[in-house]
């Protein structure tokens, strides 16, 4: 079945539209908003999803398609439940963040970028978060932690498999 | 010379987010004072006299900024603020925005009456989830105000304000690559000319600041300009966050009126080297920005002419410290592998020589470097900055350049022995940047 917005996502994108002049350079405007309302609700942004947000944004999928290959935020396949984004920049390199994201891929059984086949945890490296008054610092799915280490690492991960 | 906290003043205080907390310690008194005692040109008087430069990371004078725009000229403008803080090692915005949330949108009204500007929007990095939640409450508070909106204060002025999500893309903190995201494109730089103040969102006159500048406007006008400009150096007006981190003691972000001694920075105030190791190096202003060794740093001050006369830049003032055991060539190459990933892939020089940067320095992080590696970066550093629409090939090219002069020895050891660089991250981090169809 083609995508489209459930009752949820269909309000945040009238929040959205709000926001913009009400013309088609104004439409354009949300189709970075759109991307991620539509990521929000399925996880990942595939074809469907680019087709939809097209059409609401009345732009063309070749236009929607290319800002979410842009953009590294929209992730083009299904992630784990649980999107470990680990910053090994320079900062959290320094205090082993670049380790401790080694160390947990080992610990998962997955190599960098792969997901576990339970379906819980993706493990990412990603760059400078913007927390280097607490490096090293991890991203999961919203959510920071700061000052990890590999010990607080798989309390996390316990915890996570907890939910 | 101690911490002097104008943005940071009350900012650990509990719900300090809270409107309530802000107007406690004298919130949004600047906008009555703007709003009802002052001109436009008064407005505008004070933040020239106040020396305030952009703190986003190249300097520019506000109060020349804000005299581009035309306010009588007919049909929308707009009024951006960039919260895309993504230069690595810098985290100073992103504490703005989750503890004092209500600096920055006092800011933006007051500039935004000062240039008759319609509308604004606060770009924020994608990955800043929570501090956009911060920031979203925080204009519903303004609103039910009437600190935003229409009629603001009585006075018959309209302005609206919005936030925006990116989506993850360093280059969207170039000005103009967050104009085109904001108006749901790829994030590529514009050319200039046309500046924002003429051709910008949508083609119309456009203000852009960092977080932080727009922060510093409320405590320009409730003290006054010349207040402002009297905490720093005649040249560099005011105070500015510093935000250290790396090998240091105390990690963190600090205001500083600027001029201080860096010496008194970072011995008395953020605890000097951590685990009392030696100094070997620091970064003074984020990524971009040349290294400069311990022995550079006699006699520096933390202003944007003192640490430019050192050959660096005060950039975004992220002070990235590293002690005596630090393999500089592992930092040059996570840096590169960073810009590798980020270039946006729009101008050719920028997009090969990024690519190539990266595959030599990898090379030679992996034990494979050639002694002509080191002389063929400084060559091709010559044909990628010049060449490119934004400053990111400096952005790269500058700081590679500046490791390996002053780290040459250990270039040299790495590629005389082979030694072999532990990978950072067992990952391929070339392929990031080579197979995926996107460069950002």
């Amino acid at each position: 079945m083609a995508f489209t917005f459930n009752e949820s996502s269909m309000k945040e994108f009238q929040k959205w539209e709000k926001k913009f002049p009400q013309n088609p350079e104004g439409r354009r405007s949300l189709v970075i908003p759109a991307l991620w309302i539509s990521q929000w609700q399925h996880g990942y942004v595939d074809r469907d999803i680019v087709n939809y947000v097209a059409e609401i944004t009345q732009t063309e999928p070749l236009h929607v398609w290319g800002v979410a290959t842009f953009y590294t935020l929209y992730n083009k396949e299904k992630k784990g439940k649980f999107l470990l984004q680990f910053c090994t920049n320079i900062t959290c390199s320094l205090l082993g963040g670049d380790e401790i994201f080694v160390n947990t891929c080992k610990k998962l059984g997955i190599k960098p970028g792969e997901t576990t086949s339970d379906g819980m945890f993706t493990a990412l490296e990603v760059e400078c978060l913007g927390a280097c008054g607490s490096s090293p610092t991890l991203q999961v799915n919203d959510k920071y932690y700061v000052n990890m280490t590999d010990a607080e690492v798989d309390r996390l991960i316990a915890q996570f498999r907890g939910k | 010379m101690a911490e002097k906290k104008v943005i940071l003043d009350h900012i650990d205080d509990v719900g300090e987010q809270a409107l309530a907390a802000y107007q406690a310690h004298g919130g949004y008194k600047a906008l009555e004072k703007a709003m009802k005692q002052m001109t436009p040109a008064q407005i505008l008087e004070e933040i020239k006299v106040s020396n305030l430069r952009g703190r986003g990371g190249a300097g520019f004078p506000a109060g020349i900024k804000w005299g581009f725009i035309n306010r009588e000229a007919p049909g929308p403008k707009y009024l951006i603020c960039n919260a895309d803080e993504g230069e690595p090692g810098t985290f100073k915005d992103r504490k703005i925005m989750t503890s004092k949330p209500h600096i920055i949108i006092e800011g933006m009204v007051i500039a935004a009456y000062c240039m008759g500007l319609d509308a604004g929007y606060i770009y924020i990095r994608g990955e800043f989830y929570e501090p956009y939640l911060a920031m979203d409450k925080a204009i519903e508070e303004a609103y039910a105000k009437g600190y935003l909106g229409k009629n603001i204060l009585g006075t018959g002025f309209n302005f609206d304000l919005y936030t925006y999500l990116g989506a993850g893309a360093y280059i969207c903190g170039d000005e103009t690559a967050l104009m085109n995201s904001l108006e749901g494109k790829r994030g590529y730089p514009r050319l200039k000319p046309p500046f924002p103040a003429q051709f910008g969102l949508y083609g119309r006159p456009t203000t852009v600041h960092n977080v932080e500048t727009f922060s510093a406007v409320a405590p320009i006008i409730e003290n006054g300009g010349k207040w402002y400009a009297e905490l720093g150096t005649p040249k560099s007006g005011g105070t500015k966050l510093f935000g250290i981190s790396g090998h240091v003691e105390k990690p963190g972000v600090y205001e500083l009126n600027l001029g201080t001694p860096w010496k008194e920075f970072f011995e008395d105030i953020a605890g000097g080297v951590k685990g009392g190791k030696k100094l070997k190096a620091i970064i003074p202003g984020g990524s971009s920005t040349p290294v400069l060794l311990a022995e550079e740093l006699d006699g520096m001050l933390l202003d944007y002419e003192s640490i430019q006369a050192k050959g660096s830049m005060l950039g975004t003032g992220a002070v990235i410290v590293f002690d005596e055991t630090t393999d500089m060539v592992k930092v040059a190459y996570r840096a590169m592998k960073f810009y590798a990933h980020e270039s946006c892939g729009q101008c050719t020089p920028c997009r090969e020589g990024c690519d190539w940067y990266y595959d030599i320095i990898s090379r030679i992080y992996h034990g494979e470097g050639r002694v002509e590696d080191l002389d063929r970066l400084e060559d091709l550093g010559k044909y990628i900055g010049p060449n490119t629409i934004c400053a990111f090939g400096d952005a790269f090219v500058t700081p590679t350049l500046a490791f390996i002069r002053k780290f040459r020895g250990e270039f040299l050891e790495y590629i005389r022995k082979g030694k072999y660089g532990q990978e950072t991250t067992g990952a391929l981090p070339g392929s990031q940047t080579k197979s995926e169809v996107s460069h950002a």
